[in-house]
């Protein structure tokens, strides 16, 4: 692809200090996004996806750890100044957060909180700004957006709530959309109707979305590509058929395997056995090592690294050359 | 035929609505209304639905947790909703209930080894036994006996919630239940939570309500499956036949909700995606309780209840117009 990147996020380092030591959240993650594209960032609790997001964002403690960069259209967020990254947070680049009723005002009408949220960057009357967030209510699907402009938070849905933070997200016609779990707090039926919504807004405003998630089945129906993370790091990244289809890594192979399936009824699960490592003192080498069925012990003597084993497929294993390709489903 | 091990009939279970000074009943919000099922030994009956659909209350109803307001829960012989104290202590030696947060159901200030005999303290079981018993449970639920030593913040969230299961265990119950009790673990850990509860099923002998709202997991634990919609089952039967040959609009709607892990077959996918939210369980729309968010909804729907009754699939469905085997919501919704 010879397209520019919009993210370029290179040897990204997050640690936070605290009383024991250094908690390693993010380990020399590098990635790209490209304009228009999704981007699904996979791992399970702890694995530095939501810190990866918050990062970008530039929403992280002060007393942060940071090494790398991260440049959006050729500048470094990372080198800005607090006015610099307000400028661009909430403009070009907007983050879409797992639970609505924390990140919206409950002493505002939804209204007035995207008005100012258009207010802050755009030039704009009050009148067009508030006509604009009618809009902006209609085009994510809420109902009698005029009215609903004017009620508050606490009057929404969980769904309905979710709708609005996109709103909210997207007034400024942002280029890369963050969301952090959009639809973890919400039921199936209801978290179809919000990714329906998102990717209408992706039709429509073009922009990129980086979508942060636990969720398989979310990334197989949404992403373009897919990054999977462990313990900080990258593990595997690829277009979505190479990491569901043509995995070549023991952690994304044994995550797929242990989902009990919707379409068909399995007898027995494949669980990962043990628990996911400490990041105060993760064990030596491969950090998948104690749980993985294939270690040996070269595994234990150093970190992999994420290597290249397809156009745009990267993994990191020591042991990727004995990993069989998969079968792939043909259909 | 062998007898169930749970009986439940016309079960309803209401909460009042106050408000104003003198918190003034004002209204009544109907959480599970008019449910029945049995469930035999061994077995599993799944129960899903969204959040508000009733699940968790009937599954603390059942336990008297809540108070049902009519009905009958039926444990053996003994009808749980009048049982006295003493009938009741018996009822909780079968019966056992298995939270969703392991960080909420377990004391932070005991040990764990207190933790899994508190309910043999209470039911007389003699302390050296007792000790024994709690050894055996942690190494059943795969944790170590001197890990009985620990407090519960020691502990990841899948180890806690195998302290819950062991606790639920102490009193050999017959039947288990389970209040969506892998949603709060990751996704690598939920498995092994999945196959424990499978282990001790068969060497317990065990029946579980298996409460949740993630239908994957539930097609996998379950052998019947209930569905809930605002209080009442819509749909109830053989895991297959809700699986492969869904009758009900609502559960149609709601397996083509779920995002599959198979890229093709997303992108292949025809998704039915509802219109609207759950309305209020404390005003539920007159007739069919779905109608409002039914794409195939009639006249008759808005003003005549529908009785489950048993069709072609095998199980049973509360809606005048079931979706037939071999049809699609999809296609009907066109038509």
């Amino acid at each position: 692809m010879t397209t520019e990147p919009l993210l370029r996020v290179d040897h990204l380092e997050v640690g936070f200090p605290s009383k024991a030591g250094v908690v390693q959240a993010v380990t020399d993650v590098s990635f790209e996004v490209r304009p228009g594209e999704t981007l699904a960032v996979v791992g399970e609790s702890g694995s530095g996806k939501s810190v990866t997001a918050l990062t970008v964002m530039r929403l992280h403690p002060k007393s942060t750890r940071i090494s790398g960069s991260i440049m959006f259209e050729g500048r470094d967020l990372l080198a800005l100044d607090d006015d610099e990254v307000r400028a661009v947070r909430g403009n070009e680049i907007a983050m879409i957060f797992q639970d609505p009723m924390t990140a919206l005002n409950p002493v505002f009408s939804v209204g007035s909180q995207i008005v100012e949220s258009i207010r802050i960057h755009q030039k704009v009357s009050k009148q067009a700004a508030w006509n604009r967030a009618v809009e902006l209510l209609a085009l994510v699907g809420v109902p009698e957006p005029k009215r609903r402009a004017e009620q508050y938070p606490h009057e929404y849905s969980g769904g309905m709530r979710q709708r609005a933070m996109i709103a909210m997200a997207i007034s400024n016609e942002p280029k890369l959309l963050i969301a952090d779990e959009p639809t973890t707090a919400l039921d199936v039926t209801v978290q179809a109707q919000v990714m329906d919504v998102l990717h209408d807004v992706q039709q429509a405003t073009g922009s990129a979305m980086m979508l942060i998630t636990h969720d398989l089945g979310l990334v197989a129906g949404s992403a373009d590509r897919v990054q999977v993370m462990y313990a900080s790091r990258l593990v595997e990244t690829g277009g979505v058929d190479d990491i569901f289809y043509r995995s070549r890594n023991p952690y994304t192979r044994a995550l797929l395997d242990s989902i009990p399936d919707l379409l068909a009824t399995s007898a027995r699960l494949e669980p990962i056995p043990g628990n996911p490592p400490s990041l105060l003192n993760p064990p030596s080498g491969c950090p998948f090592r104690p749980r993985c069925l294939m270690a040996i012990e070269h595994c234990a003597e150093s970190v992999p690294e994420l290597v290249s084993i397809g156009e745009g497929h990267a993994s990191r294993c020591h042991r990727t050359a004995d990993i069989e390709p998969t079968a792939e489903a043909t259909s | 035929m062998t007898a169930p091990v749970l009986q439940v009939r016309e079960l309803v279970t209401e909460f009042p609505i106050r408000a104003g000074v003198f918190r003034r009943e004002v209204g009544r919000v109907q959480a599970v209304s008019d449910v029945s099922f049995d469930l035999m030994p061994v077995e599993t009956l799944g129960v899903v639905g969204e959040s508000g659909c009733g699940k968790t209350t009937l599954g603390r109803s059942l336990l008297r947790l809540v108070e049902p307001t009519s009905g009958s829960v039926r444990v053996g012989d003994i009808e749980v909703t009048t049982a006295d104290r003493h009938a009741m202590k018996h009822v909780r030696s079968q019966l056992q209930m298995v939270f969703q947060d392991p960080y909420a159901s377990l004391n932070p200030r005991i040990p764990v080894r207190d933790i899994i005999a508190e309910p043999m303290r209470i039911h007389g079981v003699d302390k050296v036994e007792a000790a024994d018993r709690v050894a055996d449970l942690l190494t059943r639920v795969g944790l170590l006996p001197e890990h009985g030593n620990r407090y519960p913040h020691e502990f990841s969230g899948g180890q806690r919630q195998r302290i819950g299961i062991a606790r639920s265990l102490a009193l050999r119950p017959r039947i288990i239940i389970l209040d969506e009790p892998v949603s709060a673990l990751d996704v690598s850990i939920q498995a092994q939570v999945l196959n424990l509860l499978d282990e001790i099923q068969d060497e317990f002998e065990l029946s579980y309500v298996f409460i949740a709202h993630d239908l994957s997991v539930v097609r996998h634990t379950s052998d019947r499956v209930a569905v809930m919609y605002l209080g009442k089952v819509v749909e109830i039967g053989a895991r297959d036949s809700i699986y492969d040959t869904p009758a009900h609009p609502y559960t149609h709607s709601l397996l083509s909700a779920v995002p599959v892990a198979d890229p093709r077959r997303e992108r292949s996918r025809q998704r039915i995606i509802l219109e609207g939210d759950v309305p209020s369980p404390a005003s539920p729309p007159p007739g069919c309780r779905f109608h409002t968010r039914c794409p195939i909804a009639q006249d008759r729907c808005r003003s005549e209840v529908p009785e489950l009754h048993t069709v072609a699939g095998g199980q049973q469905v509360a809606c005048h117009f079931p979706v037939e085997p071999g049809q699609t919501l999809v296609e009907l919704t066109k038509r």
